[in-house]
């Protein structure tokens, strides 16, 4: 039963009020994409023991989608931004960095 | 025997008498006495029978760690099995009965299984059972069936007769356990200020300080327990709860509580059981510990019991477990039971300790007159429903030279462990003490909270302090620095000073004794519960499964209640052994929430009957409910399926709507249909995106089919969209969609297209919705008119088929689309939802003359499928796409882009091999069944024949007079004519004709009008 603080209404949310929405900053591919790059697209995912950036839904509450980066091994929870980026913004970035020196995930670091 | 002491017995009221019966004996006991110790009190050593080899099994703890005692509870509607004697509560009128026996208790047929325990080993079940193959059906599965469960399921017809609810609770620190260690970091927590809950699981508060005895600050410490609690009893910001367990801890300081209201006064009102939802930001688990049994043969007979639970009996209940009694032990607390008994008066033979030398504790017993045996054993205990000889050994060796003795209990101490499950149910690892012989938790590696931070703290025996001074100077600094690390400031008090006698220290023993023989091994249990003995084992771990979690499996061992209460250390210390490893390397099984079992109806809590869940009605709902409708769920909501008239059948119902939708006129309460706007300056892009077809060039005032694809281009919704002005559309989904469609359209705006302008209004319920079906629908739509004086213009010319027009009718405010579902002249008219029932009311007047009579969900599925319409969720299941359907033609060619475009191109949803819909008739008329599967040629791998398609849907069509059905067949389109066979799960064979899914009216005559 993880807490997470919605970005948008600011409520700390127990997961009861949010839905799941998987990995984070997926880049779609529609018409005119490779069958790799689709399939990448629709089905490979991330599946770290540590840092992850994930979509989630504060669905019992404002109806926001927003971001979360977290630590799929210690729970641990580095903060929440906006769902309107396609990357994860730098104060993020820094707060991951300090707990966690090096880390990358994907094509950020 | 077993008998009530004369003096002692500080939990019971012998001025109280309380009567029960046991297995339909009537029994007699005291207020304040569990179902355990009155069981005891009347000589009821034997209480159950194992779970495989139905052996005899007494008491053998005094708490929730006790395995063998569990009893069915209660009769008829408060029937319960698996209830733990030990922790029940005893009160007038209780009825028990033991479990796993037949015919009963005493003379048990399943207990030939205990003869033929060198057959049924670890694994048992997966060696022998797998062949041959015949003898599942009628040899294996009935007996696994008839051994397998604990206790008995209640009755099928029975219904809970009590009420459950949940209560939310937040705290700045939580302390789990109301023993003195719970109490004493309770109060140094809440003297910063913090606002500390206490929960305690059993009645009482200080755990079992006032049975081990002792002082504190020079007082005994029953008298500091209780001046505690009262103290915190002032404190406001103290909550305490007893009757309620921590049942489990979950990430980012989630806790379940446990709280028992009623089970001991059976009869007052209010809820039974309340689960506690707690959050909070420091937890102390002060949970205590266990003491272990010793592994020798007969550990299991009736009348052996742990050192700790023989004392409990004396000293809370006045309960002597025995008249002759043998203490076996590896360590000295088990002395303070020999002495307890002494002293109330019973013999104690001697006290066998597998040590060669004892601490102080033994100079006190050698005073009273106890034989003290150092370095002894117990190698086998003797007699099956109740213990009778004793055989002592040297623990060194394998068990020869035996002396035997008359006794009748055996007390028995393995050293403690602390109880870590709180510590671990969310991660907290442990670390393994080497001078105690147990795992404690390890304070550098915590449960982690959102912070990062550690959230869970422990406190006292449970993080491993044992000695009663040890106990209250660990509780006092982890409650103060639980309230520091939850944001205050701890006073600075000096923490209560508490003395024992001084212990020598414990000796691991695992095996007593130390290399028992075969013989010895198959007969010392570890798990009393399961039936796992040390031979099991060692047998797993030489079958190859090193890992503890597969041994576990494999032998059952800690598995169901027990969840490492009492086998844990001694399987893995036997495991390890024959490994030739440690067990730190071994490792533990991972501790499962919840701590005990918990009801089924405390995790229900309200959610039952009709506050299950909101029922969604529409406003005409309680008109059908007066005539006659058959309700059926969609979604929330509840639809008629059709309005039964008296003296009908509903199957009647529905073919009587049927026929006179097509020959009269219908209404359907279309209410529940999804309505969203989507409005915007983008709202015509988002559409073309949203839906395959073209949405965008749609014409102010017109209607048209969409089809919604997932991602991966499988079919998620259809219905209609109408174009409302510039900037708006009215977008109809399926009843169950709107939700999810409203849902899909958000993800999509606020993830994906963030910057285009677009606004989604979900007015599902804005909305009455009325489908005017038939012949005479225009008829009686003008007759409304007529009788205002004027109205919206109904004509085929000013509302052609597939528009929409805003205006009067009647005396409404109305929206009226010439849309059908049917394939007859139909109108969808909507209304404020306000004016729903007097616009249902009105037409249902003015429709008499017209025949008019509303028809249900059932006839709207015939009506649509004798038109060839496909259903979302009937015809589509999720990997259906829409050319399998054969709606190309709703596949824009135009557009670059929409959600499933893409997917469409892949190799498999181009595959001509894909099942195609097709119209299905049986050879004979009947009626298809729903679901079957057609099967063609040959044999797949597994020897079945192979399937080449399905029935989607499927109906008996009154006004065909015959079955119609729809299905999904391979090449079904390049096959019209062709005959299909369907097995049905009845054993016959049904032949189908592969025919166009359009039965009725083929060219759109009727709605053409
Ligand atoms: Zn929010």
């Amino acid at each position: 039963m993880l807490i997470l603080n919605c970005p948008y209404c600011g409520v700390d949310a127990e997961e009861t009020e949010l839905a799941a929405g998987g990995e984070a900053h997926l880049k779609r591919f529609g018409p005119g994409s490779s069958d790799d790059e689709f399939h990448d697209y629709l089905f490979m995912r991330e599946n770290p023991k540590g840092v992850h950036f994930e979509r989630w839904r504060h669905a019992n509450g404002c109806g926001k989608w927003f971001h979360a980066a977290r630590c799929t091994n210690t729970l641990e929870v580095f903060g929440t931004y906006t769902a309107q980026t396609s990357e994860p913004p730098q104060d993020i970035k820094d707060a991951i960095a300090a707990k966690r020196p090096g880390w990358t995930w994907r094509e950020f670091s | 025997m077993s008998t009530r002491l004369a003096k002692q017995g500080r939990l019971i009221d012998r001025s109280k008498k309380v009567t029960f019966t046991f297995n339909g004996t009537s029994m007699q006991g005291y207020e304040g006495d569990t179902l355990a110790s009155a069981l005891l009190a009347n000589d009821q050593m034997m209480v159950g029978r194992s779970f495989k080899y139905h052996r005899p099994r007494g008491v053998v703890a005094s708490g929730a760690e006790e395995p063998n005692a569990l009893v069915g509870l209660g009769q008829g509607n408060r029937f319960e099995p698996n209830q733990r004697a030990t922790t029940t509560e005893l009160f007038n009128g209780l009825t028990a009965i033991s479990q796993n026996h037949w015919p009963s208790l005493e003379h048990d047929i399943g207990a030939v299984n205990t003869a033929f325990a060198r057959f049924l080993p670890a694994g048992f079940y997966y060696k022998t059972f797998i062949h041959p193959k015949p003898f599942w059906k009628h040899v294996y599965e009935p007996f696994i069936r008839q051994s397998a469960g604990l206790g008995k399921a209640p009755d099928k017809d029975s219904r809970d007769a009590d009420t459950y609810e949940h209560f939310y609770a937040f705290t700045d620190v939580l302390v789990i356990g109301g023993g003195v260690a719970g109490l004493q970091a309770a109060k140094a927590a809440a003297a910063s200020g913090a606002k500390v809950l206490l929960i305690e699981q059993s009645a009482y508060w200080g755990g079992r300080a006032p049975v081990d005895g002792g002082t504190v600050n020079d007082e005994p410490v029953d008298k500091f327990v209780e001046q505690l609690v009262s103290e915190l009893e002032t404190m406001d910001n103290v909550s305490m709860r007893s009757r309620c367990m921590g049942a489990g801890v979950y990430d980012h300081g989630y806790v379940l509580g446990y709280e028992r209201l009623t089970d001991h006064t059976p009869g007052v009102q209010g809820p039974r059981h309340r689960l506690w939802r707690i959050r909070a930001k420091q937890i102390v688990t002060a949970t205590g510990a266990i003491e272990r049994p010793l592994s020798f043969a007969g550990n299991d007979v009736p009348g052996v019991m742990l050192a700790s639970a023989m004392r409990d009996y004396a000293v809370n209940w006045g309960v002597n477990p025995g008249e002759r009694v043998i203490v076996a032990t590896n360590n000295d607390d088990a002395y303070r039971t020999a002495i307890t008994l002494k002293q109330a008066g019973v013999d104690v033979l001697r006290i066998v300790d597998a040590r060669a030398t004892a601490g102080p504790l033994a100079e006190e017993a050698r005073q009273l007159g106890i034989r003290v045996d150092p370095g002894k054993a117990i190698a086998k205990v003797k007699g099956g429903k109740r213990v009778k000889k004793v055989a002592i050994c040297n623990q060194e060796g394998v068990g020869g030279a035996r002396e035997e003795v008359e006794a009748d209990a055996v007390a028995m101490s393995g050293g403690w462990s602390p109880v870590v499950h709180m510590w671990s149910h969310c991660g907290g690892k442990l670390t393994w003490d080497d001078a105690n012989a147990f795992f404690r938790p390890d304070p550098s590696r915590p449960p982690l909270g959102a912070n990062g931070e550690g959230f869970v703290l422990a406190a006292g025996a449970s993080n491993g302090a044992l000695v009663l001074g040890d106990v209250l100077t660990d509780a006092h600094a982890v409650g103060k620095a639980a309230a520091k690390a939850a944001g205050f400031k701890p006073k600075n008090i000096k923490a209560p000073v508490g003395e024992t006698t001084a212990e020598a220290p414990m000796e691991a023993v695992w095996l007593m004794p130390a290399n028992a023989e075969i013989q010895l091994r198959m007969k010392s249990w570890l798990d009393f519960q399961n039936d796992v003995k040390v031979s099991d084992v060692q047998l797993a771990a030489r079958e190859g499964y090193e890992s503890v979690e597969h041994t576990k499996r494999y032998t059952t061992l800690g598995m169901a209640t027990d969840q490492g209460k009492l086998s844990n250390i001694n399987g893995l210390a036997i495991l390890a052994d024959a490994l030739e490893s440690e067990i730190p390397k071994v490792g533990t099984t991972t501790f499962r929430p919840p701590y005990t079992p918990i009801s089924m109806g405390a995790i229900g809590g309200e959610a039952r009957g009709e506050v299950f869940q909101p029922i969604r009605q529409t406003p005409m709902h309680n008109w059908h409910d007066r005539n006659g409708a058959d309700w059926e769920p969609v979604g929330h909501w509840r639809r008629t399926y059709a309005y039964v008239r008296p003296g009908e059948s509903v199957h009647d119902a529905v073919n009587r709507e049927v026929k006179n939708t097509r020959d009269n006129l219908g209404l359907l309460d279309a209410s529940t249909l999804g309505k969203l706007i989507v409005k915007g300056p983008d709202a015509g892009k988002f559409l073309d995106i949203m839906y395959t077809n073209m949405m965008s060039t749609l014409i102010v005032g017109k209607c048209r089919y969409g089809l919604m694809c997932s991602e991966n281009g499988f079919l998620i919704d259809d219905g209609v969209v109408a174009r409302i002005d510039k900037d708006t559309w009215l977008c109809h989904t399926t009843t169950g969609g709107a939700e999810r469609i409203h849902g899909h359209m958000e993800e999509w705006l606020q993830t994906e297209w963030w910057d285009w302008k677009v606004y989604v209004a979900n007015v599902t319920e804005q909305y009455a919705q009325v489908a005017v079906v038939g012949p005479n629908a225009r008829k009686v739509l003008e007759k409304l008119n007529a009788q205002a004086g004027g109205g919206m213009d109904l004509s085929k010319e000013a509302l052609p088929f597939m528009e929409w027009r805003d205006g009067k009718i009647g005396e409404f405010d109305a929206r009226a689309y010439r849309i059908s579902f049917s394939g007859e002249l139909s109108y969808e008219i909507a209304v404020p939802a306000s004016q729903g029932q007097a616009f249902w009311d009105a037409l249902f007047e003015a429709g008499q003359e017209f025949g008019v009579m509303p028809y249900g969900t059932e006839c709207l599925h015939i009506l649509r499928a004798e038109k060839g319409f496909i259903m979302i969720g009937d015809e589509t299941d999720g990997t259906v796409i829409p050319q399998d359907l054969g709606l190309h033609w709703a596949l824009s060619k135009k557009k670059e882009d929409y959600l499933g475009k893409r997917a469409h191109s892949r190799s498999h949803m181009a595959d001509p091999e894909r099942w195609k819909l097709v119209g299905l008739e049986t050879v004979d008329g009947s009626v298809l069944p729903d679901g079957a599967y057609a099967v063609g040629e040959g044999v797949n791998a597994n020897g079945q024949r192979n399937m080449i398609g399905r029935v989607t849907s499927t109906y008996f069509s009154a006004n065909l007079g015959k079955g119609i059905a729809m299905g999904l067949i391979k090449h079904g389109p390049d096959r019209m004519g062709e005959i299909v066979e369907f097995p049905g799960t009845d054993g016959k064979t049904y032949k189908a004709k592969i025919v166009d899914p359009i039965f009725f009216d083929k060219d759109g005559e009727k709605q053409n009008v």
